[in-house]
């Protein structure tokens, strides 16, 4: 295999992977985070609009973590600095 | 495929770009304040108004009420700044309805210039409302250890709000290209309902996540009351 079809493979590889791993966890996360908000909803329904607030606040940190995994696999297939170095390298010989 | 609305560029002159971030970024600026302009000019007191200043209306004291509820209590203070951000946000992505248009918050230069207005304007807040040694002071809160923590996390809020965003807004586009080659039909406008609620929310969050920011910077301390002797 030259080295374009290695950086190729690895970097769509790694892609998959990054996501398919990288979202698990905030996954969870945020089921544990609206369950318990759920639950602390139906024990006290006069504090919905601070435990729905805080609710969206913590969600959205939570799930940083997975935009974080997702926007670098979108990097590696759509924008890859060594795909783009390799071809350069190969374009300039 | 496109990564962001950069690479769209209309026209160039040397280095000069005006790429299709720029431009949607000026529609925006253009409606929203020639919006505001014209339904603005003639405010009414009595019962009787036109439907566009009840929408303003509601609007802006909604803002108001949710600014008040995170715990500044002078909302009309941070309204000019956290209400920009909710508006501008909110905006760009339920224009999505129109044809040809791309989110400008689909690009990482635009998220990052709001999250910097965003780094700047919490020491400002802060320094206004509590004087520059008291603000500097809550750095080395509780103790000088905590110095470059407080700092690092300054820092990697800000670009969690940028990378937030951007992420949010590029996801949404790219699933309905993806699905558009797949699926052409039906599927993608129910992608795009749902991107326009993750666009609501994403806006709540960033000028909501803005408003904690703020509060955090401007609480003043109280000081300590005495603990009471016990009988």
């Amino acid at each position: 295999m030259d080295n374009m079809t290695i950086i190729a493979v690895a970097s769509i590889v790694i892609a998959g992977i990054t996501t398919g791993f990288g979202t698990m966890g905030p996954a969870l996360a945020e089921g544990r985070a609206v369950a318990t908000a759920l639950s602390s909803l139906a024990q006290q329904p006069d504090a919905s609009a601070t435990i729905t607030r805080t609710l969206f606040v913590g969600l959205a940190m939570i799930e940083s973590t997975a935009i974080y995994c997702f926007v670098v696999s979108m990097i590696l297939i759509f924008a890859n600095p060594f795909w783009n170095h390799v071809i350069a390298q190969a374009t300039g010989k | 495929m496109r990564l962001s609305p950069d690479e769209l560029i209309f026209w160039q002159y040397g280095f000069l770009k005006l790429n299709a971030t720029i431009v949607f970024t000026w529609g925006l600026m253009l409606v929203l304040t020639v919006g505001s302009k014209l339904i603005t000019r003639r405010l009414s007191i009595s019962l009787k108004r036109s439907r566009w200043q009840n929408l303003l209306e509601i609007v802006v004291t909604g803002i108001e009420q949710q600014i008040e509820e995170v715990g500044l209590s002078q909302p009309r203070k941070y309204l000019g700044f956290l209400g920009t951000l909710f508006l501008f946000v909110a905006a760009a992505s339920l224009c999505t309805v129109v044809p040809g248009y791309e989110p400008p918050t689909g690009s990482l230069s635009t998220t990052a210039a709001l999250a910097l207005c965003v780094f700047v304007a919490v020491p400002l807040f802060g320094i206004e409302e509590q004087g520059v040694g008291n603000y500097l002071k809550s750095y080395v809160k509780p103790t000088f250890i905590m110095l470059p923590f407080n700092i690092i996390s300054e820092l990697s809020r800000t670009l969690a709000l940028a990378v937030r965003l951007f992420g949010n807004m590029m996801s949404g586009a790219m699933i309905i290209g993806i699905l558009l080659t797949i699926m052409p039909f039906i599927f993608p406008i129910i992608m795009t309902a749902l991107g326009l609620l993750t666009g609501m929310v994403q806006a709540y969050i960033f000028s909501i996540l803005a408003a904690v920011y703020i509060a955090a910077a401007t609480r003043v301390r109280k000081p300590k009351p005495e603990p009471e002797a016990k009988p």
